[in-house]
C-alpha cells in the first residue's frame, strides 16, 4: 500500500514505525521539522519530505497521485482536515485519515461527509485515552478493558487473589462456577511470563488474567478471580491538560473528582469549564496539597501530565500516602515495564491506546480493531465475516475448520447483540465480528487475508 | 466633553419628549375634561426650550464619548423629570405644589409608582393617563426609545444605551446594529404593552382604565386611576392578569428576544437568573401565603393565596400595585416583602432593585469563599448556567451592592434627621430606590404627608434607583470631569 503520512510526531512516528515493518508497504512522511525526518529516516526504510503537508505542490511531490490512503496526524486539526480536503479533491486519494482533537469538530456529523469535508476515518488520541481510562475506573478491579464490537463484548486484565473463587482450580470449572455465563480466558501471565491458558490450566495468586466476555457479565467474571474492589468514588486526577480536563467532565457527575493543575491559567480555565469537579492549583508532587486534599481517601489518584518522570514520581506519592489505586500515563515504552505492576497500579501507554486504533483502519479485510495486550505480550484483532461459504475462508465454517496461522485462536464472535463464546463446533456466519488473539505481530498479514472475500463475492 | 454636542443631544430629545404630551392633549378633547390647556402650555414649553437648546448647536454632529453619554443620560432624566412635572402643577389640581408636581413626575418616569395625589379618582382623564405614560415610557427608557427612533445618534447611541439599561452585563446586544437592538426591544414592550391591556379589557376593565394599567404593569410602575390601586376593582380575573404581565415583564427582555424569535420557551428554561427568579418568588409567596393562613388575616384559604401571590408578585417585581393593606399584615411579612423588593426583577428588564442576576453572583460569590476555605488551593470559578463570569463583573457587582446598601444607610438617615420615623424612613428609601411605589408606616399607601425635603431626597434615590447608581454616581467624581 502506498502511503502518506503528515506529521512525524509522536502517534505520527509511531504508527510509521508501525507500518514500515510490513514490506508491502511505501510509506513518505511529511513534516515541517528537518531533524525529526533525519532521525525517522536513518532508523526506517522510508521517503520523507519537508514541508508544509497541506500545500498541494508538496503532497504532488510525495507521491498523492498513486496514494492509497492519507494519514494527517499533524497538531492541528485544520491543517488535518484541509489536507484530506486537497488529497480527495485534487488527487482523488481513496482512503483519508485525520486525527481530530477538538470536541467542537467532533460533535458535528455531517461534516466529515464525502461532500463537505471528505474525512473517511477520524482519530482522536485525547478521546481514546480518556474512554480507557474511564473503562478502567468503572470497573475498579481491572487492569485493563478494551471493547469489541462497540462494546458489547470486552476483554478484562484482572489481578487473581486468593479471594477469587476459581484460583487454585483448573480452568476448566469455570463452567460449574458461572452458571449461563460464558467467558474464555485468553491469556494468563504469571511472574512476567506468558502461560498457554488450556482446560487443565490453574489460576494461582498472582496471576494476571485476560478474559473475554458479554459487557454484562463482566462483573461477575472478575468475582472468580478475586473479590470486588468497592466501586470507586473519588478521584484525583493530577495533570488538567487536554486528557485530563475531558476526564473530569466526563466523570464530575458520576464521582467525586478533584483535578491538580500547576498552570494558573490552565486552571482557571479548568474551573470555568467544569461543573461540580474541584480545580486545585498547584502541584500534584507535593505532599502538603495531597495531605490537604485528602490523598488517604482517594480510590484512583490518575497522573495525566506530559511528563514520564512526574507523573511517575506523583504516582508513587500517592500510593505512599495511601491512595488506594494509582494509575500513571507514561509514554515510553520502556517505563511500562520498569514500574507497572510494581509502584503502579497501571500504566496507561497513550501510543498503545492510540495506534491500535489507528492500525485497524490501516488494515485490509475488515479488521476494525486491534489492540495490544498488556505488556505487548498480545495482540487482539477484531475482524467482521463477509460473504459465504464458496466466497469466504471463514463463513460457513466451524471454528475447527478454519486454517488459522500459527499461533492464532479465535475466541468469540459477536452475531448482532449477542455475545458467543466460541467452541470447536461453532459456526462462522456472514456478518459476524470474530475476536481472535494473535501471540505473533507479524502474522497480522495472513488474518487480515483470511477476512478477504474472494473475487467472485463482488 | 462635547458640551456642545451634548447640548445639541439634549435638545433634540427634549422635542421628542414633548411629543408625548400629545396624547394627554388628545385624551383630554374625547373626554372634554377641561384639562387640556395645562398640557398645550407645557407642548409648547418643551417644544420652544428644546429648540432653543438645539438650534444654536445643530451642526457639532460629533460622535459622542463614553463620559457624553453619561451626562446626556442623567442631565436627560433629571431634565425630562422636573419638566415632566410642568403639565401637573399647571393643572393645579388640589392645588398641587412645585415638589409634589416634581415627586410625582419622577415618580412616574422612574417607574417608582409612589404618589402624593391623594383623590387621584377625581382627576381629569388627560392627567390620569399623562402619569400612567410617563410610567410606561421611563419602563423601557426614553433613551433606548431615541436611540431607537432617532438614527442619527449612530455609534454614539450604544454610549447612552450602556447607561440607561439596568443589569451587570451591558454589552450583549440583541442585533448587530444598535437601532435595531432598540427597536427589538420597544416592540417587545409594545406587543407585551398589547397583550396587557386587552387582558385587563377581557377581566372587566373599561377601555381607558385597561390602557392605563396595561401602561404601569408592563413598565412596572405602579400607577393606578384609583385610590385603591388594583385593588378598586375587586376582581380575581383581574388581579390575575396582573400577576402574569408582573411576572413577564420582570423578565430580561432579551429573552423574550430569544424566544420570541426561536418560536420556544427553552431560552427561558435556560436562564439562570430566569430560575431564580421564580424560584425567589416561589419561595417568599409560599411562606407569605403560609403566614396569612396561621394568622388568619384573611377569611378563606382562597383569599390568602390569591391575596399573597398578588402582593409578593406586585412587591418582588417593583411594580407596586396594591389590593390590601400589606403594610398592616402580620408580623415581618410586611418587611420581607421590602426585603425581597430590593431583589427586584431580572437585569434588562423593566424591573427596579438591585436585580437577580447581581444577588445571583453575590450568593455564588458566598458559596465560593466558603468552598475556599475548605480548599485553599482550588479555583473556582463563578459560574452563571454554564459560563463562568469575569472576575470584573463580580467585583462590579460587589462595588454596586456596597454603593446600594452606603447610599441607602445615607437616605435613611437623611430622612430620619427631616423628621420621619425609622420605619418610614427605612421603607421610604427601599420603596424608592427600589423604584417600588408604597412603603410602610407613613408612606404605606401615599407620600402625601411627608415633609418636602424628604421628598426632594427621595427624588434623588429614585433617580439613582432607575439609573442603577453609578451612572448619576460617577458624575460626581473628580475623574469624569479631569480632561
Amino acid at each position: 500500500m502506498n502511503i502518506i503520512i503528515l506529521g512525524a510526531g509522536q502517534v505520527g512516528s509511531t504508527v510509521a514505525t508501525e507500518l514500515a515493518k510490513e514490506e508491502s508497504n511505501e510509506i513518505t512522511v511529511i513534516d515541517t521539522n528537518q531533524q525529526i525526518l533525519s532521525d525517522l529516516q536513518d532508523r526506517l526504510d522510508l521517503r520523507t519530505i519537508c514541508g508544509n503537508g497541506s500545500y498541494p505542490g508538496l503532497l504532488e511531490d510525495a507521491g498523492a497521485d498513486d496514494a492509497d490512503m492519507l494519514i494527517a496526524l499533524t497538531n492541528s486539526d485544520e491543517i488535518n482536515m484541509i489536507a484530506c480536503q486537497i488529497a480527495s479533491s485534487l488527487f482523488h486519494t481513496p482512503t483519508k485519515i485525520a486525527r481530530i482533537r477538538s470536541p467542537e469538530y467532533l460533535g458535528r456529523p455531517g461534516l466529515f461527509a464525502e461532500e463537505s469535508i471528505p474525512v473517511d476515518v477520524m482519530i482522536s488520541p485525547e478521546s481514546l485515552v480518556t474512554d480507557y481510562i474511564y473503562h478502567l475506573i468503572e470497573h475498579p478491579s481491572a487492569l485493563q478493558v478494551l471493547d469489541f464490537a462497540e462494546g458489547r463484548a470486552q476483554l478484562v486484565a484482572v489481578k487473581a487473589y486468593d479471594d477469587g473463587l476459581l484460583v487454585g482450580h483448573e480452568l476448566r470449572t469455570t463452567t460449574e462456577h458461572l452458571k449461563g455465563i460464558d467467558m474464555r480466558v485468553a491469556a494468563i501471565f504469571r511472574e512476567g511470563q506468558s502461560i498457554q491458558p488450556s482446560a487443565d490450566c490453574v489460576i494461582e495468586a498472582g496471576d494476571e488474567v485476560f478474559f473475554l466476555s458479554a459487557r454484562e457479565h463482566i462483573p461477575k467474571v472478575i468475582s472468580e478471580m478475586r473479590k470486588l474492589d468497592k466501586p470507586n468514588k473519588r478521584i484525583m486526577l493530577a495533570g488538567g491538560g487536554n486528557i485530563g480536563g475531558q476526564l473530569a467532565a466526563r466523570m464530575e457527575h458520576d464521582y467525586q473528582v478533584k483535578v491538580i493543575e500547576a498552570y494558573p491559567a490552565r486552571a482557571r480555565e479548568l474551573s470555568a469549564m467544569l461543573d461540580s469537579a474541584i480545580v486545585l492549583l498547584g502541584d500534584a508532587a507535593n505532599p502538603d496539597l495531597l495531605q490537604e486534599e485528602n490523598i488517604e481517601s482517594m480510590d484512583v489518584f490518575c497522573a495525566l501530565t506530559n511528563d514520564d518522570e512526574a507523573n511517575i514520581l506523583s504516582s508513587m506519592l500517592a500510593k505512599r500516602m495511601g491512595a488506594r489505586k494509582v494509575m500513571s500515563l507514561i509514554n515510553r515504552p520502556a517505563y511500562v515495564d520498569l514500574v507497572e505492576s510494581g509502584l503502579i497500579d497501571i500504566a496507561i501507554s497513550p501510543h498503545q491506546v492510540t495506534i491500535g486504533a489507528l492500525l485497524a483502519h490501516i488494515r485490509r479485510g475488515d479488521v476494525v480493531a486491534v489492540h495490544a495486550l498488556r505488556r505487548g505480550s498480545a495482540e487482539a484483532i477484531e475482524a467482521i465475516a463477509h460473504g459465504d461459504k464458496t466466497s469466504s475462508k471463514v463463513v460457513g465454517r466451524t471454528i475447527e475448520e478454519i486454517k488459522l496461522p500459527e499461533g492464532a485462536r479465535i475466541s468469540a464472535i459477536v452475531r448482532g447483540d449477542e455475545v458467543i463464546i466460541a467452541h470447536h463446533d461453532t459456526v462462522i456466519e456472514s456478518e459476524d465480528h470474530v475476536i481472535l488473539f494473535l501471540t505473533n505481530k507479524k502474522k497480522i498479514a495472513e488474518v487480515e487475508k483470511l477476512f478477504q472475500v474472494g473475487i467472485t463475492y463482488f | 466633553m462635547q458640551p456642545l454636542v451634548i447640548l445639541r443631544i439634549l435638545g433634540l430629545l427634549m422635542l421628542l419628549s414633548s411629543c408625548t404630551l400629545l396624547p394627554p392633549i388628545a385624551t383630554g378633547l374625547i373626554y372634554g375634561d377641561g384639562a387640556v390647556l395645562p398640557f398645550v402650555e407645557a407642548f409648547v414649553l418643551t417644544l420652544v426650550s428644546g429648540f432653543l437648546l438645539y438650534l444654536p448647536v445643530r451642526k457639532h454632529r460629533n460622535e459622542l464619548r463614553l463620559r457624553d453619554g453619561f451626562l446626556v443620560v442623567v442631565l436627560f432624566w433629571t431634565v425630562l423629570g422636573v419638566a415632566g412635572g410642568l403639565p401637573i402643577y399647571l393643572s393645579k389640581v388640589q392645588d398641587i405644589s412645585i415638589t409634589d408636581s416634581v415627586f410625582e413626575s419622577i415618580s412616574g418616569i422612574t417607574t417608582t409608582g409612589a404618589t402624593v395625589i391623594v383623590g387621584i379618582d377625581e382627576l381629569p382623564h388627560s392627567l390620569l393617563l399623562y402619569r400612567q405614560e410617563l410610567q410606561w415610557l421611563g419602563g423601557m427608557g426614553i433613551i433606548v426609545l431615541a436611540v431607537a427612533v432617532l438614527p442619527m445618534l449612530g455609534v454614539g447611541g450604544m454610549q447612552l444605551f450602556r447607561a440607561e439599561t439596568p443589569g451587570p452585563v451591558k454589552d450583549t446586544k440583541l442585533t448587530p446594529r444598535i437601532t435595531e437592538t432598540a427597536k427589538a426591544l420597544w416592540y417587545i414592550y409594545l406587543g407585551l404593552t398589547i397583550a396587557c391591556l386587552l387582558a385587563y379589557w377581557a377581566a372587566g376593565m373599561s377601555f381607558f382604565d385597561a390602557m392605563s394599567h396595561s401602561f404601569s404593569t408592563v413598565a412596572i410602575g405602579g400607577f393606578s386611576t384609583h385610590d385603591a390601586s388594583i385593588g378598586y376593582f375587586d376582581s380575581t380575573a383581574i388581579q390575575f392578569v396582573a400577576i402574569v404581565f408582573m411576572l413577564m415583564s420582570g423578565i430580561n427582555f432579551a429573552i423574550h428576544f430569544t424566544a420570541f424569535r426561536n418560536r420556544s420557551l427553552k431560552p427561558y428554561r435556560r436562564d439562570a437568573e430566569f430560575r431564580t427568579y421564580i424560584l425567589v418568588l416561589f419561595v417568599v409567596s409560599i411562606v407569605t401565603v403560609g403566614y396569612l393562613q396561621l394568622t388568619k388575616t384573611f377569611d378563606s384559604t382562597a383569599e390568602s393565596v390569591i391575596e399573597g401571590l398578588f402582593q409578593v408578585v406586585s412587591i418582588g417585581t417593583t411594580t407596586g400595585y396594591t389590593t390590601a393593606d400589606y403594610y398592616t399584615w402580620p408580623g415581618f411579612l410586611p418587611v420581607l416583602l421590602l426585603y425581597v423588593s430590593f431583589i427586584g426583577g431580572c437585569s434588562g428588564s423593566t424591573g427596579g432593585g438591585i436585580k437577580v442576576i447581581r444577588i445571583l453572583l453575590l450568593v455564588k460569590q458566598g458559596v465560593r469563599e466558603l468552598r475556599r476555605l475548605v480548599h485553599p488551593n482550588a479555583q473556582f470559578a463563578v459560574k452563571i448556567g454554564r459560563k463562568a463570569m469575569p472576575e470584573k463583573v463580580i467585583e462590579a457587582v460587589w462595588g454596586f451592592f456596597a454603593a446600594y446598601f452606603a447610599i441607602s444607610a445615607l437616605m435613611i438617615l437623611m430622612l430620619m434627621a427631616t423628621g420621619l420615623d425609622q420605619e418610614t424612613a427605612f421603607s421610604a428609601v427601599a420603596a424608592c430606590l427600589n423604584n417600588l411605589g408604597p412603603g410602610l408606616g407613613e408612606v404605606g399607601r401615599n407620600f402625601a404627608s411627608i415633609n418636602d425635603t424628604a421628598k426632594w431626597i427621595l427624588c434623588v434615590a429614585m433617580l439613582l434607583g432607575r439609573l442603577e447608581i453609578f451612572t448619576l454616581l460617577v458624575l460626581f467624581s473628580p475623574a469624569f470631569w479631569r480632561k
